[in-house]
C-alpha cells in the first residue's frame, strides 16, 4: 500500500543516488577523453602576450553577439531566456536550493515562489519557440539528430512536471512530485551523452579558443 | 462509559436492541440533545447542517452495532487519542451508539472471559459486527513477534475479520504498518490492507484511517457515518476517506502565504519562527501529507503542530517514518549522496583512463601504419 509514497522515496533516495552518480561519472569521462587527445605542440611564437584572455573569453562570448539577421537574433534571444529561467528556477526555488545543500553543504537566498513560477513559464514557452524554430528552419531542421531532440525534452520535463507538480495538476501532489524528481533524473542521466554537456564543456572551450585567438593576436 | 461488564462486555439484551435515541431519552439526554449530538456527528463526517435531519433520522433508528477492536503491534496511542477528549463530547455519545464488544485496554473483564467476549460477538453477530484494529501485524517467522492469549496476531485477525462486516484499521500502524513496519522491520510487520492484498486475511470493505495517532473526531466521524448510512464514506485511494484525508496540511497551512513568498524559517528560534513564518526547511511533511489536522486541530481545537511551530512530520502517509530526517526538507535526497559521487569520480577516472589509453593508442597506430610520402612519390605521379 502506499505505492506514491513509495515511488516519491524511491525518486528522492537510491534513484537520486544513481542518477547523481551516472552523471558524474559521465561528465568525467568525457572530459578525460578531451584532455587525453591533446593538441600539437605550437611551434610558433605568440603575436602578444595578453593573459587572462582564455578566462575574458568565457564572459564575453556572452556579450558580444552580432545579431546579424532576424534568424540569429531570434536564436540568440530565446536563447538567452531559456537558459536564464533555466537558471533562476534551478538555483533560485528554494526547495531546489535545499537540495543543492544537501550535495554542496550551503545554501543561499531564494526567489519568492511566484516570481519562479513566473520564470517557468516564461522559460516552458521559450522552449516551445525554439522547438517550433529548429522544426521549421530548414537549416535547423537539417543539423538537428535526435541527441537534439532528447535533449530538448529532458530539459522540457522537468520544467513541465515541476509546473504541474507545484500548481496540483494533473496527479496528487505526491506522484507529480515523484515524477518531476525522476524527470530531472533522466536529464542528469542524459545530460554527459549529449550535447548538454556543452553545460560543462563550454567553459573550457570558450577558455581554450580565447587563449589560442590571443596567442594568434586577437585577445580579448 | 467504555468500562464492561465482568463477563466480557457484553451488554443486558434490552440495551442492545435500543436505539440510540431511546438510549440518550434513558440517560436524560432530551430530543434537542440528540439533535445536537447529530449535528456534532454531521460536522464530524465532514457533512452539511442541512443533512442533520437525515443523520437524526438514521441514528434514531439503528441499534447499537457490535464493534470488537483488535489491538496488535502498537503503542495505544491511539485509544490514547480517542479517550482523551473531553467529556461529554461526540466521543462519548458515539461509544453510547455501538456496542463495545472486545477492546484490551478499555475492558474489564481479563483473560479467558475477554476472548470469550470476543468469540460471542463473532458468533452472534456474524456477518454484522465491525472490527476496529489498531496496531501492525507481524508476519516474520509466523507471526511469533506478538501473540494474545497464545494466539498469534495473524491468527486472531484472520479469524475475526472472516465474518466481519467491515474493517477499520486506525493508526498508521494497522493501515500501512506504522513505525514496527519502518526500516529494517525485524518483525516483518505490515498493515491490514496489504494482509487483504497478499491473501493473507478476508477482502473486507475497508477504511484506513491514519495517522500517529488519528485525531479523535476523523475516528468517530467515521464510526459516525458507518452508523448513519450502514456503508462507508468515499475513500481516496489509500482507503482513506475523502472528507478527511482529501487535501494536504500544506493546502489548508495558514503559513501558506509565507511559503508562496519564499518566506521560511531558517531555526526553531530565528526572527521567521517567531514570526510563523513557513517551516518547509524546518523539514516539514505539509505537502505531501493528506490529513485533516489544519482544519480541525488538535485538543479541542486547540492547534496542531505547524501552529506550535514544528513541522508536519507525515505520520498519516504510509512509510513516513523512512521518508527522510523530520528535520531535512522535503525536496532533499534522503540517499548516501558522497559515498554515490566519490564511487563515480573513481569509476569514471578508472573508465576515463581506459578510453584515453584506447584512443592514444588508436592514434598511434595509425601514425605508425600511415605510408609517408616522399617528394619523389609526389613527382612521379
Ligand atoms: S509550514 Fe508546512 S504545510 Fe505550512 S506552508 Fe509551510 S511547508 Fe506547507
Amino acid at each position: 500500500m502506499g505505492e506514491a509514497n513509495e515511488l516519491l522515496l524511491w525518486a528522492k533516495g537510491p534513484a537520486f543516488e544513481w542518477a547523481l552518480g551516472i552523471m558524474i561519472f559521465g561528465i568525467v569521462i568525457r572530459l578525460i577523453e578531451i584532455f587525453s587527445l591533446g593538441r600539437r605542440v605550437d611551434y610558433s611564437v605568440a603575436r602578444e602576450n595578453s593573459p587572462g584572455s582564455g578566462l575574458k573569453t568565457i564572459f564575453s562570448r556572452s556579450y558580444k553577439v552580432e545579431l546579424s539577421t532576424p534568424q540569429v537574433t531570434r536564436t540568440v534571444i530565446t536563447g538567452y531566456i531559456f537558459h536564464i529561467g533555466l537558471l533562476i528556477t534551478v538555483a533560485l526555488f528554494i526547495p531546489h536550493i535545499e537540495i543543492w545543500r544537501s550535495i554542496i553543504g550551503f545554501g543561499w537566498p531564494g526567489l519568492p515562489t511566484s516570481i519562479v513560477d513566473f520564470v517557468a513559464v516564461i522559460t516552458m514557452l521559450t522552449l516551445l519557440v525554439v522547438l517550433v524554430d529548429r522544426l521549421t528552419n530548414p537549416v535547423k531542421k537539417q543539423l538537428s539528430t535526435i541527441g537534439d531532440y532528447l535533449a530538448w525534452l529532458v530539459t522540457f520535463l522537468p520544467l513541465l512536471t515541476g509546473y504541474l507538480t507545484y500548481h496540483h495538476l494533473g496527479l496528487p501532489y505526491t506522484e507529480m512530485l515523484a515524477i518531476h524528481i525522476i524527470s530531472v533524473e533522466l536529464l542528469m542521466i542524459i545530460l554527459p551523452f549529449t550535447k548538454l554537456i556543452h553545460s560543462v564543456t563550454i567553459f573550457i572551450a570558450r577558455w581554450y579558443n580565447g587563449d589560442q585567438f590571443a596567442r594568434k593576436g586577437v585577445a580579448s | 462509559m467504555m468500562v464492561m461488564g465482568i463477563k466480557g462486555n457484553q451488554l443486558p439484551e434490552q440495551d442492545r436492541e435500543e436505539t440510540l435515541e431511546q438510549r440518550l431519552k434513558r440517560q436524560g439526554v432530551s430530543r434537542r440533545g440528540f439533535l445536537k449530538f447529530c449535528a456534532a456527528a454531521a460536522s464530524a463526517m465532514a457533512l452539511p447542517p442541512s443533512m442533520v435531519p437525515a443523520i437524526a433520522a438514521a441514528l434514531g433508528s439503528v441499534t447499537r452495532p457490535s464493534v470488537i477492536w483488535l489491538s496488535f503491534q502498537e503503542c495505544t496511542g491511539c485509544t490514547e487519542s480517542l479517550t482523551r477528549s473531553h467529556l461529554p463530547t461526540i466521543e462519548s455519545l458515539i461509544f453510547d451508539a455501538i456496542s463495545l464488544d472486545y477492546h484490551h485496554t478499555l475492558q474489564a473483564a481479563a483473560g479467558q472471559a475477554a476472548e470469550e467476549a470476543r468469540e460471542m460477538a463473532m458468533e452472534k453477530f456474524k456477518g454484522e459486527y465491525l472490527v476496529l484494529v489498531d496496531g501492525s501485524v507481524p508476519m516474520a517467522d509466523g507471526g511469533i513477534y506478538s501473540t494474545i492469549a497464545g494466539i498469534s496476531n495473524i491468527d486472531m485477525l484472520r479469524d475475526t475479520v472472516e465474518n466481519a462486516a467491515a474493517v477499520i484499521s486506525v493508526g498508521s500502524c494497522a493501515a500501512f504498518g506504522g513505525l514496527p513496519n519502518a526500516e529494517p522491520n525485524p518483525t516483518g510487520a505490515v498493515g491490514i490492507g496489504d494482509l487483504m492484498e497478499m491473501g493473507e486475511i478476508a477482502s473486507k470493505p475497508l477504511i484506513n484511517v491514519p495517522g500517529c495517532p488519528p485525531i479523535p473526531v476523523v475516528i468517530t466521524g467515521v464510526i459516525a457515518h458507518y452508523l448513519t448510512f450502514g456503508t462507508i464514506p468515499e475513500l481516496d485511494h489509500l482507503h482513506r476517506p475523502k472528507s478527511f484525508y482529501g487535501d494536504t496540511i500544506h493546502d489548508r497551512c495558514y503559513r501558506r502565504t509565507f511559503y508562496d513568498q519564499g518566506k521560511f524559517a531558517e531555526s526553531f528560534d530565528d526572527e521567521g519562527a517567531r514570526l510563523g513564518w513557513c517551516l518547509y526547511k524546518l523539514g516539514c511533511k505539509g505537502p505531501t501529507t493528506h490529513n485533516v489536522c489544519a482544519t480541525t486541530k488538535w485538543n479541542e481545537g486547540t492547534s496542531f503542530p505547524i501552529e506550535s511551530g514544528h513541522g508536519c512530520i507525515g505520520c498519516s502517509e504510509p512509510k513516513f517514518w523512512d521518508a527522510g530526517g523530520f528535520y531535512e526538507a522535503l525536496s532533499e535526497p534522503t540517499g548516501a549522496l558522497g559515498t554515490a559521487a566519490k564511487t563515480a569520480v573513481g569509476v569514471g577516472v578508472a573508465a576515463g583512463a581506459l578510453s584515453a589509453w584506447q584512443n592514444l593508442s588508436k592514434r598511434s597506430g595509425a601514425a605508425a601504419e600511415r605510408e609517408k610520402v616522399t617528394i619523389d612519390d609526389l613527382e612521379q605521379k
